[in-house]
């Protein structure tokens, strides 16, 4: 089936993009990574701690993945184009997915502080991809600033509680001529397919795959969860009912 | 002399290099990013800066993240 998605002109075959965070060794990513068939791949920038020097995370992603840093950590726009334009320098990668969070708590994004964030960067030539909380006005705005793709949460980042969100993101699929990918919250295979059957172009993954008893195993279960929604999607699934409908003909029984 | 690097105050010789200090902490420099008075450096330009007095120093380097 040929069902590229398409992002800033790039084609990807795969609609899983994956995060780095949380593993319990940096070791199983490759294999995360290569047994979940991702092509883009998030990370984090982070202070050096001087006294412990660690392995750099670039070291552990294969070779051909498109690279996607994060600006997690920035409070507003202003350190969120700061932190993209070091990681920019650091790895050469266009592709930012803007985070923006000021609220310790849920852990919200500020989709005001991410819009100008948008503006900014898009101007500069980043491929930006924000995360944002799911609102059609906002959404808006970041395709008018630039953005590439738009990426509302399913639920809040980590808690694995799946597509909660699901009706605002329906509405921003159906109105809004960029890719919706729904990044943070999916917990189970199942919830990814949920969101690819809807509509959605893909689906960013971290925790449930991190924290999973097997993670290699768990990438690939999302991988055919998301193949599977998608192929849903595409085939056009039957509409739903109140009541029965018989499947069998109601005609010629043997009396 | 004292500079800032990573928003904690640190000692340092007077005339050292940015790739001096740099190697002195042992860090691989094809592994970290470098922020200098918040102006990006790049590797080639590390033996050319010599750090004064108050310079801020942000030694980065990418991590797991969502």
């Amino acid at each position: 089936m040929d069902d590229k998605l398409v992002i800033a002109g790039q084609e990807l075959s795969s609609r899983l993009f994956i995060g780095t965070g949380k593993f319990p060794s940096h070791r199983v990513i490759p294999e995360v990574i290569n047994r979940s068939g991702a092509q883009v791949v998030t990370v984090a920038l982070r202070r050096v701690n001087l006294d412990y020097p660690e392995e750099n995370m670039l070291n552990y992603i294969p070779e051909g993945c498109i690279i996607m840093p994060n600006t997690s950590g920035a409070r507003n726009a202003e350190e969120a184009v700061r932190i993209a334009r070091i990681a920019r320098a650091a790895c050469g990668s266009n592709w930012i997915k803007i985070e923006v969070i000021n609220d310790n708590k849920y852990l919200l994004p500020d989709n005001y502080e991410t819009i100008k964030a948008t503006e900014i960067l898009a101007k500069e030539g980043f491929i930006v991809l924000p995360y944002m909380s799911p609102d059609l006005i906002a959404a808006r705005r970041l395709r008018d600033a630039g953005a590439a793709a738009v990426m509302p949460l399913g639920a809040p980042i980590g808690t694995n509680k799946g597509l909660k969100a699901r009706e605002l993101i329906k509405i921003m699929i159906d109105e809004i001529d960029l890719p919706v990918i729904v990044d943070a919250g999916l917990g189970r295979p199942s919830h990814a397919a949920e969101a690819m059957e809807m509509g959605a172009a893909a689906v960013l993954v971290n925790t449930a795959i991190a924290t999973a008893d097997d993670p290699v195993t768990m990438a690939e279960a999302f991988a055919l969860a998301v193949k599977a929604g998608r192929m849903a999607y595409l085939a056009g699934m039957g509409v739903v009912k109140e009541y029965a409908e018989a499947s069998s003909p109601l005609t010629g029984f043997l009396r | 002399m004292q500079i800032i690097v990573n928003g904690e105050k640190t000692t340092v010789n007077e005339g050292i290099t940015l790739h001096d200090f740099l190697k002195h902490k042992g860090l691989d420099p094809q592994k970290v990013v470098v922020e200098h008075n918040y102006r990006i450096v790049r590797l080639e330009e590390w033996p050319n800066i010599v750090l004064q007095e108050n310079d801020n120093l942000e030694i980065l380097k990418f991590v797991g993240g969502g």
